[in-house]
């Protein structure tokens, strides 16, 4: 985060913080027309789109891939990538941590545990039951063991009606021991075929996106983004630390259940459909903070708006550059972000010492 | 799932092809598993084919065709853009989301189930034949297939006075060894060639300790042939501190195959029995 002796600076970049957000609009809405209009079926956008227009209709294939395919997709990636990035602003300002990211509050960890056990053991539950979840085991086993995660973490860190952030962070690297132990122990039990799907599923993938997976974790997304934007002021007054925030009239007790189920939600939500995607959480706040400033009333939104951008554009890439096959998300981001993430670090070195 | 999935399979088998197959069989295939596609080269039918998996690497021809990725990672997308009108997979194809695409976008998926005998090869080839429409071709090369499996698998089981110990090493990178347990296709091919698994002891592929290597005192070491460049773990494998004490190591046994041809359970089966078979007795000459 930043020290106090850049305030004064801070004022001149809430102007570019602004200009930014209709920049990153214009690059959120480029990004999605290109993810649209781009695929290895080689389906025009424009081209349909001018025959729907002219009444002419499209044949049962293309139908397929425009509406099956590349729309739920987008939809899915945009709200994926604003979460995870949202989720991580959020969290470097609650732990006031450069490093934090939504994996600190048991997210990434109780999910992929819930992912595990739903591939290995999925195939002991009674036959009606499974055949009730289908295919959508996996997403709400993961959905459900990232809520757990963070139910025990959060317990486990409050005391008295005080959660400590310290606590949090300690115990939710304990608690990732225990889920990395137990994930470990089902990984042995596996069979070759498991095995492969969990490598997968720990690289992330739009490649499963649908309008059912989406119909439900499209709502939670979304309000849980909204929720964090009431976050704004508090996170400011946070990064002064908790008792100044606090004399500042910030209700830090309630900010903080608020960030948590915040994160909780968006990103369990987010990993539920994609699978692990890295990187994202961590890099688009830091980048925008580098460029734009820390005041979080404009880092939020723009989080959201560049992170929404940037997972749809490394699909884009995932999905062509080895079409007809597709290369899994994680490994794109991690990709791209990691070598720009350092450069800028070599350049601004000054700017992050905390 | 995987019961799922080939109750849908069989049912578009059953449902959709009909006015396809009766009428004008399906001229853009794709392959997807290996001995799938192998198959449909037996067949003849290797001008059909339009795109293939990861997984179909034989015969060289195939490997020209686009690749529509992992068998069980396969993209929707990826899949229409070679427009074609029958999918061909081997089961464990996937994920579910692809496949409920596919059924919507009215693409015949059908799943051809999994084989570790020769009834189960003559199986698979019927179902790949039944899909193409090329019935009497399918049920002869399945019936020749078969008996050739079934009587050297016999052959081999009948002249085997003392059985040879098998331990198939599935990856013996960083001098840790992934072995197979039973019920496995290494498991199948170490039976019907004659041999006895080494490793009794659990299902599927596992991680052994050195002990465990001592214990089961394999005669010969299998390993899948990852081809030149890629066989640094086969070759250091007898030297592996384990294994070097056992009989296959002392004797430097060591048997690297095809991994497609040797555990595929595709139309060549009958002679990777028969070449593993000889691998395993040389002095049968």
């Amino acid at each position: 985060m930043v020290t106090l002796s850049e305030a004064p600076t801070a004022g001149d970049r809430r102007g570019r913080a602004r200009r930014a957000t209709w920049a990153l609009a214009l690059l959120t809405l480029l990004a999605a027309w290109g993810s649209l209009a781009t695929g290895a079926s080689g389906i025009s956008l424009l081209d349909a789109l001018g025959r729907l227009i002219s009444g002419e209709g499209l044949s049962l294939q293309e139908q397929v891939v425009l509406w099956q395919i590349r729309l739920p997709r987008l939809a899915t990636g945009l709200l994926v990538g604003a979460s995870l990035a949202v989720s991580g602003a959020v969290m470097q300002g609650l732990f006031r941590n450069p490093l934090a990211d939504p994996g600190l509050v048991g997210v990434g960890a109780g999910a992929g545990l819930g992912a595990v056990l739903a591939i290995v053991l999925g195939g002991l539950l009674p036959a009606a039951l499974a055949g009730w979840f289908g295919m959508h085991l996996v997403p709400i086993a993961a959905f459900l063991g990232g809520w757990a995660a963070t139910l025990i973490l959060y317990r486990v860190s409050t005391r008295a009606g005080r959660t400590s952030v310290a606590t949090m962070l300690l115990a939710g690297i304990a608690l990732g021991a225990l889920a990395g132990a137990a994930t470990g122990v089902l990984v042995y039990a596996a069979d070759d075929q498991q095995l492969r799907d969990l490598t997968f599923w720990n690289l992330g993938s739009l490649a499963g996106a649908s309008w059912a997976k989406l119909s439900i974790a499209a709502p939670i997304m979304a309000i849980a983004m909204l929720g964090t934007l009431g976050l704004a002021r508090g996170l400011n007054g946070l990064a002064l630390g908790e008792a100044a925030a606090a004399h500042m009239g910030i209700p830090v007790q309630r900010m903080k259940n608020l960030a948590i189920l915040c994160v909780a939600a968006a990103t369990g939500a987010a990993v539920a459909v994609s699978g692990g995607i890295g990187f994202i959480g961590i890099v688009v706040p830091h980048l925008l903070r580098l460029s734009t400033g820390p005041d979080h009333r404009h880092l939020l939104p723009n989080a959201a708006l560049l992170g929404a951008a940037l997972l749809v554009g490394a699909d884009m890439i995932a999905r062509s550059i080895l079409a007809p096959a597709e290369l899994p998300i994680g490994i794109v981001t991690a990709l791209m972000g990691a070598p720009v993430f350092l450069w800028i670090l070599l350049r601004r070195r000054g700017l992050l010492d905390l | 799932m995987i019961p799922r999935r080939t109750a849908l399979g069989a049912l578009l088998a059953l449902a959709l092809p009909l006015p396809l197959l009766a009428a004008e069989p399906a001229q853009r295939v794709i392959g997807v598993g290996g001995a799938v596609t192998e198959t449909i080269y037996a067949l003849g039918a290797g001008d059909r084919l339009v795109a293939r998996d990861t997984t179909s690497t034989y015969p060289g021809t195939a490997t020209e065709l686009p690749d529509v990725g992992y068998m069980r990672r396969l993209s929707p997308e990826g899949v229409l853009s070679v427009a074609p009108d029958l999918i061909i997979a081997e089961e464990g194809a996937g994920p579910a989301e692809t496949v409920q695409i596919l059924e919507e976008a009215a693409i015949p998926f059908v799943t051809i189930p999994a084989a570790r005998d020769g009834a189960g090869v003559a199986a698979r080839i019927r179902a790949v034949g039944a899909a193409l429409g090329l019935e009497d071709k399918a049920n002869a090369l399945a019936s020749e297939v078969e008996s050739k499996i079934v009587s050297v698998a016999d052959a081999s089981a009948s002249t085997a006075e003392t059985p040879v110990r098998v331990l198939f090493v599935l990856s013996a990178a960083g001098g840790r060894l992934m072995a197979s347990g039973v019920g496995t296709e290494a498991d199948a091919m170490i039976r019907l060639a004659g041999g006895i698994n080494a490793i009794e002891g659990f299902p599927g592929y596992k991680q052994l300790t050195d002990e465990a290597v001592l214990a089961a005192q394999p005669d010969v070491i299998l390993m899948m042939d990852r081809g030149p460049g890629g066989n640094h773990g086969s070759a250091n494998v007898l030297e592996h501190p384990a294994i070097a004490i056992t009989p296959a190591g002392q004797a430097k046994r060591l048997v690297a195959m095809d991994g497609l041809y040797l555990l595929g359970f595709g139309p060549r089966t009958a002679d990777a029995v028969a070449d593993l078979h000889a691998a395993l007795y040389p002095e049968k000459g």
